[in-house]
């Protein structure tokens, strides 16, 4: 069973419809318990940094940082995949995970922001997520903070300047664009999670 | 390379597609459901749903249709119409809208857009802007185009963006229906004043009038309906036509 975190930072109707319709066994939760007894974990999430606070008040932090550590495949996404990071300058007093170094910040004042519509993926090879995604696939995105490209960035994306689309290390993946509304490159991202053991 | 959006509109009135000539006039373009999903393959960026009579006893019609259209749905999609306060927006979101679309009712009271956006986000948030050419400006109009407002189209996208929008939907009602092309001065004017992405509409026609609207009102997307329902121009074909021309789009997809 797929645990989807609801720490009330917006709607997950469409990342629970995008499972359902892929077959999987999924459950929106605000429980810690359900959590540390589901086989993977998705984090979702849009909207302010802060919004991560809810994880904290909810008492799901622990229950998540434990089933990343215990291996479980987890998958977070846009504001979930931020919060696998040291921190964001969007709310700089929240620490965010840790699991991936660097901090997200808003993009360079040359650009329009937020950062929204389909952009192009620069996939590095390896990747277990984005296993058969072609190289210049196209991704929705909506975001006004960043992440930085790092060791575990398994593709990049350029907006500005380039930035991390995707990053991935053992059982953690992560991922700055929406797949459940990305059309087919979205739904084969997300049945490849559904995949990994 | 961010690439620009083409985004299908289906205008539907008690549960079915219909489009018509500045807002008037309305003839039947089909099931909304199928309507969707066959832009989606088409090479749609987005969908907009707009429930263009959005009276009290048609809204279980449209919630039933906004959840059936989103069931099979995999790009983001907005709906539009009828939407007046917070409870409103709750259950769209809940039928399955990603994104939902105001106009009248944040022209009626603008902190709706950030009550919205605090709930769902920003990027949930698009607050549309009907607006037509009026001694030298552009004037907003609200219910459906029927009332004027006196109100500046560049200051209400200006303010809406302060108060949380995360996009404005930019139609020009002299524009709307004519296939006569966008109104590529209003659609700059505001993209140049807001930091948010501009969704130009109204007066889609051929490939070129989308070309115009990118290169030279530098909208961010831009909306069409007429042209896709009736087959004068396939999204597909749409599309390598702006790819050919050098026009950053999701193509192919």
């Amino acid at each position: 069973m797929i645990a989807i975190v609801d720490y009330g930072a917006g709607n997950l109707n469409s990342v629970k419809k995008a499972f359902d319709y892929l077959g999987a066994e999924v459950v929106v939760t605000t429980q810690p318990e359900i959590v540390t007894t589901a086989d993977k974990i998705v984090l979702p999430g849009v909207g302010h940094f802060s919004a991560l606070i809810g994880l904290d008040n909810a008492g799901l932090r622990d229950a998540l940082l434990r089933g990343a550590s215990a291996g479980k495949p987890f998958l977070g996404i846009c504001l979930g995949m931020q919060w696998l990071f040291e921190g964001s300058d969007e709310a700089p007093q929240f620490a965010g995970a840790g699991i991936f170094a660097g901090r997200c910040r808003p993009f360079p004042s040359s650009v329009k922001s937020p950062h929204v519509g389909w952009n192009s993926l620069a996939v590095r090879e390896g990747s277990r997520l984005l296993r058969n995604v072609a190289p210049d696939s196209f991704v929705y995105y909506t975001h006004s903070f960043q992440a930085p490209v790092v060791a575990a960035t398994t593709a990049a994306t350029e907006y500005g300047a380039q930035f991390s689309a995707a990053v991935e290390q053992e059982n953690v993946f992560g991922v700055q664009f929406h797949p459940e509304k990305s059309w087919t490159v979205g739904l084969l991202i997300l049945k490849n999670f559904c995949e990994v053991r | 390379m961010l690439t620009k959006r083409i985004i299908a509109c289906l205008d539907v009135d008690d549960g079915r597609v219909v489009k018509g000539v500045q807002f008037v006039n309305l003839r039947d373009a089909g099931d909304p459901v199928k309507c969707a999903a066959a832009h989606a393959r088409d090479g749609a960026d987005e969908i907009v749903l707009l429930d263009i009579t959005a009276t009290s006893d048609k809204r279980q019609t449209m919630l039933d249709v906004v959840s059936r259209t989103a069931r099979g749905l995999f790009i983001p999609f907005t709906v539009g119409g009828g939407i007046r306060e917070l409870s409103d927006a709750e259950a769209v979101f809940e039928a399955g809208a990603d994104k939902i679309a105001i106009n009248s009712a944040a022209v009626k009271d603008p902190t709706l857009i950030g009550k919205i956006a605090a709930r769902f986000g920003s990027q949930a948030v698009v607050v549309a802007i009907d607006a037509r050419r009026v001694n030298g400006g552009f004037e907003v109009f609200v219910a459906g185009g029927r009332i004027p407002t006196g109100r500046d189209a560049l200051l209400w996208a200006r303010e809406a963006a302060a108060c949380g929008a995360g996009e404005i939907l930019l139609t020009s009602m002299d524009r709307d229906g004519t296939q006569s092309g966008f109104d590529c001065e209003l659609v700059q004017t505001v993209a140049d004043a807001v930091s948010i992405p501009v969704i130009a509409s109204g007066g889609a026609g051929s490939a070129r009038d989308f070309i115009d609207v990118f290169r030279s009102g530098r909208a961010d997307a831009a909306l069409a309906a007429s042209i896709f329902h009736f087959g004068i121009e396939n999204i597909a074909q749409l599309k390598r036509e702006l790819h050919a021309a050098n026009v950053p789009v999701r193509w192919p997809c």
